[in-house]
Order: structure tokens, then C-alpha cells, then sequence
């Protein structure tokens, strides 16, 4: 119990921490705005501690987050050929596939009005969908290996990028085409030159909602047979043999891929819009 | 309207001409295995030797049995007659013998699945709200809340989706409900967050400054000029969170051995090798989530209206 008053005891601690902080005159400082989640999310590991050590939970339930760092740091081997399999295999071909062809068959169809009128409807509507069901089929379709993942991969991230493509390409104004068909400027160089450039916040968009879908879709067909490898694999047979520890790590691989790859995208979208407003405050 | 209708069904028909298309190739091997042993001549002869040959040369040499490969019984890829023929078998005519809630309907496994999506929608458009409203007048919240938020999404939830089943169900939560529920708002509430911190921060300044020289307090501001300011973000907010909520309960429902529900009806057609039932219960999906954006769109239109804010 008084472990759990000690965790309770850093919660409160830090929270006035970032109190203070959020008041004080550095609150706009970069270090600031990273300590204070930092600190935030510190102190939930703390409470989260705190409490399974001290209500006594069973690790079958709920690990700590100490024994799950533990396990982490003890299967590491184990942790990176399951990564290698989901996510640099399966999801990162398939990302890199869909995204391509996403982006492809968005600069075709924006030739014809009517097919973006057409398209963006029904594309708006595709990417609300629960595609991850098509796990199963597609796995029956290319086998047990990571090919099939890297399909489910591709059809999951394919409509979002491309309504996001589509809808970007048409952000240049009237005014901006004009002057460029004043410079004589043909379709191509006017591509290359303002439109696309004036679709990459969009383009960046579809990217990130992507990166997301391409490792729930690598691991949820995973579910449906794989190899004895992977990191569905391992979640779903952890389960089975309540080795919670091991799915935990697993879930913390899952998480600092994610975040890892999504501040990956942030990153070179930063560089590649560093004009547009909202990467210049 | 007709100007967006008729691009729409062009893309729609073209897709389904794709799609039917595609049946004969991705059919043929099954098809000619299947002659084969009726006693049909096939060219060339034996399962293993067609393995050698690509689908469009079988094609090409066993053009009579083309069509069989759009008959089959449990095709790899059934036609989208054959589709919606399972979906009519299974909703339908189900319902017409009164047998709508069989649990052999997909009307019954629809509702269950709703159900699910409805909770979890409700709890995470609560949750979003709350969030939303903590770091609007927080400015610790806004600090160390919104970065997390962030960070939740990029998780991929569907490793969790086990875990928070055998949690819950150490925990003697009795059902699969909720569970579900939990899966599909973790999913619903970041859209209603973002939303609605943009929503609530919309008033502008003169408008603030106005409602002080009311006297207002920060209840009023909030009853007043906040909530009733945000209610275009919320509704479009809502639109895509219900979307989110029906993916988030079918993620739920898939990797975790769920008997009841439509992404139950997707495992249990995998494990029993009968593709008809994923196509079918897929396209229910697709409906159900149609059907809940519409609804949302239509409540939102009339909100607004009422509200005198439509555009």
C-alpha cells in the first residue's frame, strides 16, 4: 500500500512540476515543451508501478513496468527478428508499394475532372473503412510469409494517400496557374514546379494517417497466419501462454516503431514544407 | 447533383468491371481442377503441370471452362453477383422468413457489432470532449496531454486488442462488449479531441472581449459562445469518429476468437474456408459504416440549420 502512496506521492509531485512550468516565463522554451510530457508520462509509468506493486497484482494480469523493461532488455534477439519480419519485411514494402502507386495513379487521374470528381467520393469513402478485414482473403491469396502482409499493407494505404494526393494537387489557386502559363510554363514543369509542391502538406497528410494503418495492417494479418515469427504471431501465441511480459514488450516495440516513424515523417515533411505556415511558427 | 452523381457511378462501374474481370484469371486454376475431375479434357493435364503455366495461357488454351471459374462454389474470388446474392441470402431473405435475428444472419451479427461501435463511440466522443475542454482551459493539460494524444495514435491498437480482452476478462468482466467498446473509442477519441480544441478556440477575440463587458463568467463563455462555436468542428469531427469506432470494434472483433459479430463472421469464414462469408460480412461492414456517416451527416445538417449556422 505504501508503495502505491509513493507513486501517488512523485504524481502529484510532478504534476505540480509542470504546473509551475506551464506558468512560468519559459513555458514557450523548446526544453520545456518536451520535459513537460516527459514528465507527464513518467509519471503515469510511476502510478502504474506503484500500483501493481502495491495492490500485489498478479503479472499474469498486469505487469510492471519494470519487469516488462526487464523482459525487454532480456529478448532482445527474439524482439528484433520479429520487427525485421513485421515491420521492415511486411509493412515497409507494402508502405513503400502502396504509397507509390497511391501517388502514381493520383497524378494520372488528376488529368481528368471527371475522374477526380468521380473518384474522391468513392475514395473518401473506401479509406472509412474497415479494410483490415480483408486480412484473411489476402493471406489465402499469397501465403503465410510476408508478401501477404505487405498486400494487406498496400490495399490499407492506398486510398487515403490517393484522396489525399488528389485533393492536394488541386490546392494551387487559379492565380498561381495563370502566372505560371504566363512564363509559358508547360503541364509537366507546372507540375513539378507549383503544383506539386503546393500538394506536399496534403501528400504528407495521407502519409502519416498511413504510417499507422501499415503496422496495424502488418500485424493484425499476422493473426491469420504467419510464419513462427513476427510480432502478431508473438502477441497472439503470448496470449495463449499468458506470457503477458512478452506481449507487453512487444506492444512497447509496436509503440516505438509507431512513434518512431511517424516522428520520422514529421521530420522530412519539415523539410520539405518549410514554407508552408504551420511549419513556420 | 447529377453533375456528382454520374463521375461517381462512372468510377463505381469501372471498378466493378475490374473486379469482374478479374474473377476468370484469379478462378481458372479452380475451375480446371474441378473439370478435371467431372472429366472434362483439360490442356495441360494435372494440377502440378498447371502450376508451371500462368492463369491468362490457361485461359487462352481452356477457353470452355472460363466460365466455370465464375460458378464456383467457394471461388478465391467470388463474382459481385455472387456477393451480393450471399449478403441478400443472409440479410434478406432471412428476414422475410422472419428469421432476421437467427445467428446465422447477418442482421443478427450486424447488431451486435453496432452495438459495440455505438458504446465505444459514445465513450470516446466523451472522453475526446472532456479532453478537449481540460486542455482548452489547462494550459498543463495542453502541455502534457496533447503530446500523448499524439503519440496514442501512432500505436498500433490492434497489438493491444488481445491484451485488453484477457484484461478485462481477468478483471470478471462478463461479454466481449466492452472490451470492443474500449477498442473502438481508443480509436473514436482522437478525431472529437482535435476537433473540438479547434472547435472551442474558434471564437475570436472581439467576441470574447464582448461577452466580458457582459459580465459573462467562464460557464456562461463556455455554455454561450464556446460549445455553440465548435458544433461544425464537433459534427465533422463525429463523422470521421464514427468510422473510426466501426474499424476500432471489427479490429476488436477479429484477432480475438469473437463468435458474434461482423469481424467474428470474417474469422470464422477464414477458419472454415468459406470465402463467401468474409466477402459478405465485409460488405455489411462497408454498408453499416455508410449508413452511420449518413445518419451523422443528416443530424448535422439539421443541428446547424437550426442553429442558423449552415452553410
Amino acid at each position: 500500500m505504501s508503495v502505491f502512496g509513493l507513486a501517488l506521492l512523485f504524481w502529484l509531485a510532478a504534476w505540480a512540476v509542470n504546473a509551475a512550468l506551464a506558468r512560468s516565463r519559459w513555458r514557450d522554451a523548446s526544453g520545456v515543451r518536451v520535459v513537460v510530457p516527459v514528465l507527464f508520462g513518467a509519471a503515469i509509468l510511476g502510478l502504474w508501478e506503484g500500483a501493481v506493486r502495491g495492490f500485489g497484482v498478479s503479472p499474469v494480469i498486469l505487469p510492471a513496468p519494470s519487469s516488462v523493461a526487464a523482459r525487454f532488455a532480456g529478448e532482445t534477439g527474439l524482439l528484433w527478428e520479429d520487427f525485421l519480419q513485421t515491420v521492415l519485411k511486411g509493412a515497409l514494402s507494402g508502405y513503400a508499394i502502396g504509397c507509390g502507386a497511391a501517388f502514381l495513379v493520383a497524378v494520372l487521374i488528376d488529368r481528368s475532372r471527371f475522374l477526380t470528381r468521380g473518384l474522391l467520393p468513392v475514395g473518401n469513402f473506401v479509406a472509412a473503412l474497415p479494410i483490415v478485414g480483408i486480412a484473411p482473403i489476402l493471406v489465402s491469396w499469397f501465403g503465410f510469409d510476408w508478401q501477404s502482409k505487405a498486400a494487406v499493407v498496400v490495399v490499407m494505404v492506398f486510398f487515403p494517400v490517393l484522396v489525399n494526393t488528389v485533393q492536394g494537387l488541386a490546392e494551387a489557386s487559379a492565380m498561381q496557374k495563370d502566372l505560371m502559363r504566363t512564363y509559358a510554363a508547360s503541364y509537366l514543369q507546372t507540375l513539378l514546379k507549383l503544383r506539386l509542391p503546393a500538394a506536399m502538406p496534403f501528400v504528407f497528410n495521407g502519409l502519416k494517417i498511413a504510417t499507422t494503418l501499415a503496422l496495424i495492417g502488418a500485424i493484425v494479418a499476422e493473426y491469420f497466419g504467419s510464419p513462427t515469427r513476427g510480432m502478431g504471431f508473438r502477441i497472439s501465441t503470448g496470449v495463449g501462454r499468458l506470457d503477458i511480459e512478452l506481449v507487453w514488450a512487444e506492444i512497447a516495440v509496436a509503440a516505438l516503431t509507431g512513434s518512431a516513424v511517424f516522428g520520422l515523417v514529421s521530420l522530412v515533411e519539415r523539410w520539405v514544407t518549410f514554407w508552408h505556415p504551420s511549419q513556420r511558427s | 447533383m447529377s453533375a456528382r452523381l454520374l463521375p461517381v457511378l462512372a468510377v463505381l462501374s469501372g471498378l466493378l468491371a475490374l473486379w469482374y474481370g478479374a474473377v476468370g484469371p484469379m478462378n481458372i486454376r479452380q475451375a480446371l481442377d474441378l473439370a478435371e475431375r467431372k472429366g472434362v479434357a483439360v490442356q495441360p493435364e494435372g494440377a502440378l503441370a498447371r502450376q508451371e503455366v500462368s492463369a491468362f495461357v490457361l485461359m487462352a488454351r481452356n477457353p470452355g471452362e472460363v466460365a466455370r471459374g465464375y460458378a464456383l462454389e467457394r471461388p478465391r474470388l467470388p463474382t459481385p453477383g455472387q456477393v451480393a446474392g450471399e449478403l441478400w441470402a443472409t440479410t434478406g431473405e432471412m428476414a422475410l422468413r422472419g428469421r432476421g435475428f437467427s445467428k446465422r444472419s447477418l442482421i443478427y451479427h450486424g447488431w451486435i457489432t453496432l452495438q459495440s461501435t455505438l458504446a465505444g463511440f459514445a465513450l470516446g466522443t466523451a472522453l475526446g470532449v472532456l479532453g478537449a475542454v481540460m486542455i482548452v482551459y489547462s494550459r498543463t493539460m495542453e502541455m502534457s496531454l496533447m503530446p500523448w494524444a499524439i503519440i496514442s495514435q501512432t500505436v498500433p491498437i490492434v497489438a493491444l486488442a488481445p491484451m485488453i480482452i484477457v484484461l478485462s476478462g481477468q478483471a470478471g468482466i462478463e461479454g466481449r462488449g466492452l472490451p470492443k467498446a474500449i477498442i473502438s473509442a481508443y480509436l473514436c477519441y482522437f478525431p472529437v479531441l482535435v476537433g473540438m480544441v479547434k472547435g472551442l478556440r474558434a471564437p475570436t477575440r472581439e467576441q470574447l472581449d464582448l461577452l466580458r463587458t457582459y459580465n459573462a463568467g467562464g460557464v456562461a463563455g463556455f455554455l454561450k459562445l464556446r460549445l455553440p462555436a465548435s458544433m461544425p468542428y464537433l459534427f465533422t469531427s463525429l463523422k470521421v469518429g464514427i468510422a473510426a469506432a466501426l474499424v476500432g470494434t471489427i479490429v476488436g472483433e477479429l484477432p480475438t476468437g469473437a463468435i458474434s459479430g461482423l469481424g467474428a463472421r470474417i474469422l470464422i469464414g477464414d477458419q472454415f474456408g468459406n470465402p463467401m462469408a468474409i466477402w459478405a460480412a465485409l460488405f455489411a461492414a462497408a454498408i453499416l459504416a455508410g449508413v452511420l456517416v449518413t445518419l451523422l451527416g443528416g443530424v448535422q445538417g439539421m443541428v446547424l440549420k437550426r442553429m442558423g449556422m449552415a452553410v
